[in-house]
């Protein structure tokens, strides 16, 4: 890169810069598009659990329906209201755009891809997209309306109580890696489900859990969407928002899945991770980690069209009460198992397979649960007719 | 690693950029006629009754204050937790296995401190109010 830099009369750092610059535009780019198409998956799902047929004139199956979106929103008129704290409220959606673009830098795309590998990873990863809580105090406060206020309130009680446990529920699986750069945790774990720091042992289960739950929360997603609950605050913290601005809360609310998703997979199951054999073929991992990160938003997805709302007091309780004691019992636990497994490491073969193990028989269990269910349900549609 | 952060930079900078550049190109082409009624505060389609900057409760202080008081603590965890894998097996694992445990249980007596005085508590009314009328 040195000798083209100086082949064309150049500083190299000139060079370097406009890399940086093509990476990021190319990250923002993809981020825009995979949240509008998260928008399109998303009602596309929710049609198909609603018996309805969701989206499906723009493009083939509907798919170019975010582009439609994208450009009304672009052209509608934007509003401020009256007696509105203007700085904060043009300010808002940059900090929410910011505190969800920012953790591209150190997403990996598949195993050793990634912008930049920062050794503090994780650590800047949730430090920078708690910039969100501020966005959305502001647009809330900024607005002169009773809804944003309460709307924006409450996100920032919610967001910050679950900060906590999802800072907490990451510790174990760092215990493990002994790393917070991403390659580096992604590197501690293998391409098999019982080398995944999920599976490792019970306690990385429960923080791996917390850390799911947590992010949930995080994400404003059902069933802790209490900031946007539509019932109670009309809109949550954008009530008084339109056109461009309203479009960025919802892109960044969406690229937060992705985002969700892609940490989930690099931290807890396995990245990228290829086996031996396939190791060659780089693109296959690129491949296998967008398809975990997917599986992920999907789940998300369903469960948020599958679960009622949480009652304020009930989400503050299971935060404060609940995730956090046990986010300690699994630190101290990965802690002493960590200690255990220095003099008997006889424990680390057995315990990732009997993991594994235990969540097939789980998921056997749901898939046995749900072919129940249908069967009943086949059965009163038949009586009936 | 500099040159690591100069890419959180760039990507700060793109960003706010896209931000930006999409609200100017937006204001290029879309309609500006407010009016009085389109700058009026929603509140329910009834005329807004007095200023939007209300108070509201003070238990989202308090869900602050705890808040800060974890986080730090986290933030101070984050270390000790990279390097135990290095201390266990360099056999200094107990060692840092103990003072990390010092220090997590001097907080989590604060943390029990605070959950006795109710101040986990979101709404403290519902349960006297749900007493209430079991007795009667």
């Amino acid at each position: 890169m040195e000798a083209f830099a100086v082949s064309l009369g150049v500083h190299i750092y000139l060079v370097k810069a406009i890399i940086m610059f093509i990476i990021a535009a190319l990250s923002v780019t993809f981020m825009a598009v995979i949240s509008g198409l998260t928008t399109w998956f998303e009602r596309r799902i929710a049609g198909r659990m609603q018996s309805r047929i969701g989206p499906n004139r723009v493009g083939p199956q509907g798919l170019l329906q975010f582009v439609a979106d994208a450009v009304k929103l672009f052209m509608k008129e934007d509003l401020i209201p009256k007696g509105a704290d203007r700085l904060l409220f043009k300010m808002s959606p940059y900090l929410c755009m910011i505190g969800v673009f920012a953790p591209f830098v150190v997403l990996p795309w598949g195993m050793g891809i990634i912008a930049a590998d920062l050794n503090v990873g994780v650590l800047y990863l949730i430090s920078i997209t708690a910039l969100v809580v501020v966005g959305t105090l502001m647009a809330g406060w900024g607005s002169n309306n009773k809804w944003s206020l309460l709307g924006g309130m409450r996100s920032a009680a919610q967001i910050v109580s679950y900060e906590i446990p999802v800072a907490m529920g990451l510790l174990p699986s760092i215990l493990f890696a002994g790393s917070l750069s991403m390659i580096g945790l992604m590197n501690a774990q293998g391409w098999a489900p019982w080398q995944w720091s999920a599976f490792q042992n019970p306690f990385t289960m429960i923080a791996f859990l917390i850390f799911f739950t947590g992010s949930l929360a995080e994400g404003n997603r059902v069933p802790f969407d209490l900031p946007e609950a539509e019932s109670e605050l009309v809109s949550g913290f954008n009530t008084e928002y339109s056109g461009f601005r309203f479009a960025v809360y919802f892109l960044a609310e969406w690229a937060n899945l992705y985002v969700i998703g892609a940490l989930t997979t690099a931290v807890f199951l396995g990245g990228g991770n290829l086996p031996e054999a396939l190791q060659p073929y780089w693109y296959l991992s690129i491949f296998l980690f967008l398809l975990k990160t997917f599986f992920i938003m999907f789940v998300i997805i369903w469960l948020r069209w599958t679960l009622p709302r949480f009652r304020i007091d009930q989400l503050m309780d299971l935060s404060w009460k609940y995730l956090l004691p046990l986010s300690f019992i699994a630190f101290f636990g990965q802690a002493v198992y960590m200690l255990i497994d220095h003099q008997f490491p006889v424990i680390d073969m057995v315990t990732g397979p009997i993991m594994f193990l235990i969540f097939l028989l789980v998921l056997l269990k749901f898939f046995y649960r749900v072919a129940i269910n249908f069967r009943e349900q086949n059965k009163t549609v038949n009586t009936r007719a | 690693m500099l040159e690591n952060f100069a890419y959180v930079f760039t990507f700060l900078i793109v960003g706010i950029g896209f931000v930006a550049l999409n609200l100017f190109v937006s204001s290029l082409i879309r309609p500006n006629n407010p009016n009085e009624q389109k700058e009026t505060v929603y509140d329910c389609g009834e005329l807004p009754v007095g200023p939007g900057f209300t108070q509201f409760n003070m238990r989202f202080y308090l869900v602050a204050f705890v808040f800060v008081i974890f986080d730090v603590e986290i933030a101070f965890m984050y270390p000790v937790t990279v390097i135990f894998k290095d201390m266990v097996n360099s056999g200094w694992g107990i060692l840092a296995f103990v003072e990390i445990a010092l220090f997590i249980i001097i907080l989590l007596v604060g943390f029990i401190y605070a959950w006795s005085q109710g101040g986990l508590e979101w709404a403290k009314s519902i349960k006297s109010q749900f007493e209430k009328t079991q007795d009667t």
